[in-house]
């Protein structure tokens, strides 16, 4: 059974049990309004996905994930936008034909950088390659020069807000402030109704799974048991003989990639892009998502920003006034009483329990002891 | 301090709890009494929208919390109050209003999350909401899509019009041209600096401006400058303005940017009694935080002032007060909210019906006399006709009018020649 290198059995029911959850079960008990809620804070879920290999496993904290969720969303609407600004849909405009936040910034043609967006083959690589590269050449100057740690931290937030004042400063190119509003059709198939919602929906968790599985690979592959010791001993590891640089760029170029997928996502499922996601406070909010899932815990980061963005929905709705409050709560709460998340009350509550229940009839479930080592799960 | 922040956190709570409970009594006795003059639900609903024999429902979608709730307060206030008011008058075509609130924290896409709710959870007849030209944007598909109808309250940029939305604040020429206009004529004002928050209102604001400076009024733009919303640091700009001697400082900054702004205009010498300013961004509600004494001599151009002196005014003001405090203090968008509710009822007693497309092609031509600011009309664009008035600040915080235009300003978000 471990030789199986995606998962041992626990993992395989728990990507079981998470699979029914979002295939069957949400989209049985859900109307269609509360199943796009559910597919935006999916959109999420791949951001802290990427934050568990990248923070979890690597131990590299990132508090500007924002600016590749944002740069895949914007990649994605950019696209979205330019088939919903045809020359008959803003005849209205001075300038029929280009978005219409270009033509109130008096911008009289397409910027070049734009144009290639035409293509839908083109913006999918995009929304891969430019996040990727981004990361990359982040990861490259700051771990070359071994730059790590709070500084790499504060260097991430420092990023996240270039980008987002960029983002805003340049509106005629970017829609400013009011982000990319109003897309419509992808390839001429309406994303609005109710419908195509539903097929969003399951295209998206699609997606979350595939990316599940390359962490799930990441984590017991032997490039995961180098994460996990870097994170604890970096000098040994790199006395042993490794980059630990090049290392830790692969896992920020990871964790990029799958935020990416997640902004891209947001733009589709939501139809809607703006630098509300991309600065330094959605991007602790991410962080957030993770430690409420537990950071080691791959589903409990799929869990963790289902919850927290559920509290948030229900919490905001039965009290408009207070409901920051009460999420707040909920934050220090689970982090005081629970610093290893959902997953962390799971193993150390649920689990045992559950272990006990069956080891009568199974006295060796030697697959568990062997994963938990290869996790680096809480025990130091 | 702590006592009175957990009152004022909890003062809206318990005085909707007090009205949830004086409203028992009430509701009870009303369907014996008014089921013979109210029309049948069945005829004045027909689209499914949350219309009982007794009840409608309508949304409240502001900013609660975050960086925008301290203007937003002021709208959410005001609908309540205009809501509470009809009620008391007998409701709309016989029925009490209940409002459902949501909060959009400052955030564009959960306002457009909450209007989705809204409308298709709680298939509310009408939402009364959005505050910044970016929420609306992101509510704005989602009300078509959904055919919704929003009561939009602020002062904005035009260059939009739909069949969902009913604009109860003025757009940009609305806003703007009277004031140039006045200013130009009354201090022969010919050179003009621009300085804006770097959004979509202030520059478009800032292109009529522009336009009409330079093709009315042959005057000049000597400097225009943008700077990041929640900017605080003015000081290069107003070196600029010191060397380039403008006749008229011309701004549109927002939010908590004009404290700095005005602060650090005042210890650079620049005395607004002397230097005319004319502002289209500050209500008495941002004067709350600037302080009367840094924005004194300033003058403001837009359609209500609480110090108008008019009978509808006259009521309007102290009930506010009745129900908010004696602090509060009452600004053009807030008072615009307050239009919003009633504007709502108008047409729907016109048109006899809740449904929404009845109701849009019922709006224009709706007259509301009752508006604090004065008589309103809806046009046929779904913005008001209104009059342009230009006030000047006062130490105590309020504006005193100094000029107001003689007849309603026709309201026009595409202007011919200002694109």
């Amino acid at each position: 059974m471990t030789d199986n290198r995606f998962f041992n059995r626990s993992e395989l029911i728990g990507i079981l049990v998470l699979a029914v959850f979002l295939v069957v079960v949400l989209p049985l008990t859900l109307d269609v309004f509360r199943l796009n809620l559910v597919a935006k804070y999916l959109t999420y879920a791949f951001v802290a996905l990427g934050l568990v290999v990248c923070w979890g496993y690597g131990g590299i904290l990132s508090l500007g994930q924002g600016v590749f969720f944002g740069l895949g969303g914007y990649c994605m609407a950019m696209f979205l936008k330019l088939e919903a600004s045809s020359v008959e849909n803003t005849k209205i405009q001075s300038t029929p034909g280009i978005p219409d936040f270009m033509d109130w910034n008096q911008i009289t043609a397409l910027p070049l950088f734009w144009k290639p967006f035409n293509s839908l083959t083109f913006t999918i690589a995009a929304i891969i390659l430019v996040p990727g590269i981004f990361a990359l050449i982040i990861g490259t100057a700051m771990f070359k020069r071994r730059v790590g740690g709070t500084y790499f931290a504060i260097i991430t937030q420092a990023v996240a807000a270039i980008l987002t004042i960029l983002i805003v400063g340049q509106q005629g190119y970017t829609g400013g402030i009011n982000g990319m509003t109003d897309l419509r059709t992808l390839k001429g198939w309406d994303i609005r109704p109710d419908h195509a919602k539903v097929v969003l929906y399951f295209f998206e968790v699609g997606c979350l799974f595939v990316c599940i599985m390359i962490a799930q690979f990441i984590r017991h592959s032997k490039l995961g048991r180098i994460l996990v010791a870097m994170r604890e001993k970096e000098d040994r590891v790199r006395f042993s003989g490794y980059s630990v640089a090049n290392f830790k760029i692969f896992a920020f170029c990871i964790a990029a990639v799958f935020a990416a997928i997640g902004g891209a996502m947001f733009a589709l499922n939501v139809g809607f892009m703006s630098p509300s996601f991309v600065g330094i406070v959605p991007s602790i909010e991410m962080v957030i998502y993770t430690a409420v899932g537990g950071r080691l815990s791959i589903l409990g980061a799929v869990y963790g920003t289902l919850l927290v963005n559920f509290a948030k929905t229900s919490l905001s709705e039965t009290f408009p006034e207070l409901w920051l409050f009460g999420l707040g709560g909920l934050f220090i709460a689970v982090v005081l009483a629970f610093p290893n998340g959902l997953a962390g009350i799971w193993g150390d509550y649920v689990q045992p329990r559950i272990d006990r229940l069956i080891s009568p009839r199974k006295p060796k479930p030697e697959g568990w002891t062997d994963s938990s080592v290869a996790d680096g799960a809480p025990a130091e | 301090m702590s006592d009175e922040e957990t009152k004022g956190l909890l003062s809206p709570l318990r005085r909707k709890l007090l009205m949830g409970i004086a409203a028992v009594p009430a509701i009870t006795m009303l369907p014996r009494a008014s089921f013979a003059q109210t029309p049948a639900t069945s005829a004045i609903n027909t689209t499914g929208l949350a219309v009982t024999d007794t009840e409608v429902t309508v949304g409240i979608l502001h900013s609660a919390t975050g960086t925008m709730a301290i203007s937003e307060t002021g709208s959410i206030e005001a609908e309540k109050l205009a809501i509470e008011q009809i009620n008391a008058a007998g409701g709309v075509l016989g029925r009490k209003i209940k409002f459902i609130q949501e909060d959009g924290a400052s955030d564009w896409p959960t306002f457009a999350e909450k209007a989705k709710k809204l409308l298709v959870n709680d298939k509310v007849a009408a939402i009364m909401g959005c505050w910044t030209s970016a929420s609306r944007k992101a509510v704005l598909p989602v009300v078509e899509q959904y055919n919704g109808m929003l009561y939009y309250p602020t002062f904005y940029e035009g260059l939009e019009q739909s069949k969902n939305v009913i604009y109860t604040g003025q757009e940009a020429t609305q806003q703007i041209l009277a004031g140039l206009n006045w200013i130009a004529k009354e201090k022969g004002a010919k050179s003009f600096f621009f300085v804006g928050s770097d959004y979509i209102w202030p520059r478009t604001s800032n292109k009529i401006a522009r336009k009409h400076v330079e093709n009315v009024l042959k005057g000049k733009v000597v400097g225009e400058e943008y700077y990041p919303l929640g900017n605080t640091q003015f000081n290069s700009v107003i070196n600029k303005i010191k060397l380039t001697k403008p006749d008229v400082i011309f701004t549109d900054v927002v939010g908590g940017s004009n404290v700095a702004f005005y602060k650090q205009l005042k210890a650079a010498g620049i005395d607004l009694s002397k230097q005319a300013l004319l502002t289209i961004s500050v209500t008495e509600d941002e004067i709350d935080g600037i302080g009367g004494e840094n924005i004194a001599g300033a003058y403001a151009c837009m359609k209500y002032f609480q110090s108008l002196d008019n009978p509808n005014n006259k009521a309007f003001v102290p009930a506010f007060k009745k129900m908010w405090g004696e602090k509060t203090v009452i600004g053009d968008v807030t008072q615009a909210a307050y239009l919003g509710p009633w504007l709502w009822k108008l047409t729907v007693e016109k048109a006899g019906s809740f449904d929404v497309d009845k109701i849009a092609a019922a709006s224009p031509g709706v007259e509301f006399k009752g508006a604090p600011e004065g008589y309103v009309r809806i046009h046929e664009n779904h913005h008001l006709w209104s009059k342009t008035r230009v006030g000047r600040a006062k130490l105590d915080g309020q504006f005193e009018l100094i000029y107001e235009t003689a007849d309603l300003v026709e309201p026009d978000p595409f202007p011919k020649g200002y694109q």
